[in-house]
């Protein structure tokens, strides 16, 4: 992967805000984005590809974790390969006056990984909230999705499970730049 | 595969926290109870027996200034396999899934700017044929953590 020109310059102070980040933290996101390396010393690995110091990587790193620019570092489970084999994209059409408070309480849920609010396109598309359930079989999941719907009560105008029947296409997230 | 203990405790345990330290496998396997070596190489059993996707930093794309988004389309099963390879030709698409639905496509764009996410859409819609709903996130509840095995 190409290094933008000049990192390895510079400097730790250089100013900056909270949530901006500059071209060397580009680099480190690029340069971890397939994952980080599974070597004693992994963030000086990343440093000396990238011809900077391992401190400063360290505290770029530091510094982003405390912006939310990156969420978190750790293991992401395949679940289909874990045995969740039925795992459907639920969405819901709640009133939108209630989808903070109601989205909260569904994102809660322990079997629930994902929980947004998302724009509606009636008259074909009704939903506004997108969750992602996930279960060893259809009938688990189901029941899952039974006990959501229990919880809103008449506040779930409408629901519907998703499964994904293909991948057709799993990239990484690629960044620019 | 089989799971032993240790690798439920690393599936289960490291999903988020891994240390930034000179030496972030020692610190991380000494809350796990072994050694640096075999935390290292239980991670690259994991990943190349496909049980783990990925590990490494998560990162947030949009707080990195680009566009993430969303987005379905029907496209019918005659014209399926077509649209599918125009949609994936698109170097914007992360990821796309067939979904049982009307709308049977399912597909992640992610730009380098906010405003190129409406042209990769309408060049998807004038290279299919096909309407694209676009469904950004407006609000995020959770993004999931605790998968336990």
């Amino acid at each position: 992967m190409a290094q933008p020109a000049g990192i390895g310059q510079m400097a730790l102070s250089e100013a900056q805000d909270d949530r901006a980040i500059d071209a060397l933290d580009r680099a480190i996101v690029a340069a971890t984005q397939a994952g980080l390396p599974l070597v004693p010393e992994p963030y000086r690995q990343v440093a000396e590809a990238l011809g900077v110091e391992a401190e400063e990587v360290m505290a770029r790193l530091r510094r982003m974790l405390e912006s939310g620019v990156i969420r978190r570092i750790g293991v992401v489970p395949n679940h289909y390969a874990l045995g969740y084999r039925a795992n459907a994209m639920v969405v819901w059409d709640l009133p939108d006056a209630r989808i903070a408070e109601l989205g909260r309480r569904i994102g809660a849920l322990e079997f629930v990984s994902h929980c947004y609010h998302r724009p509606r396109h009636p008259p074909e598309w009704p939903y506004n909230l997108f969750t992602m359930v996930h279960g060893r079989s259809r009938e688990e999941t189901e029941a899952k999705v039974g006990m959501i719907a229990a919880m809103l009560g008449e506040a779930d105008r409408g629901h519907q499970l998703l499964y994904s029947s293909r991948i057709l296409k799993k990239t990484s997230l690629r960044l620019g730049g | 595969m089989k799971l032993d203990a240790l690798d439920r405790a690393i599936i289960n345990g490291l999903q988020g926290g891994f240390p930034v330290c000179e030496r972030p496998y020692a610190a991380a396997a000494a809350r796990l109870g072994t050694t640096e070596a075999e935390l290292i190489e239980r991670l690259e059993r994991l990943l190349e027996a496909g049980l783990l996707s990925r590990f490494g930093p998560m990162y947030h794309a949009e707080r990195m200034g680009g566009g993430l988004t969303l987005a379905a389309l029907h496209a019918g099963p005659e014209a399926y396999e077509r649209v599918a390879e125009q949609v994936n030709a698109h170097p914007e698409v992360a990821h796309n899934y067939a979904r049982e639905h009307h709308l049977d496509m399912w597909f992640v764009l992610a730009t380098e700017t906010p405003e190129r996410i409406a042209e990769v859409i309408a060049a998807i819609e004038a290279e299919t044929g096909c309407r694209v709903f676009n469904l950004p996130k407006l609000e995020e509840f959770f993004v999931g953590l605790r998968f336990e095995v």
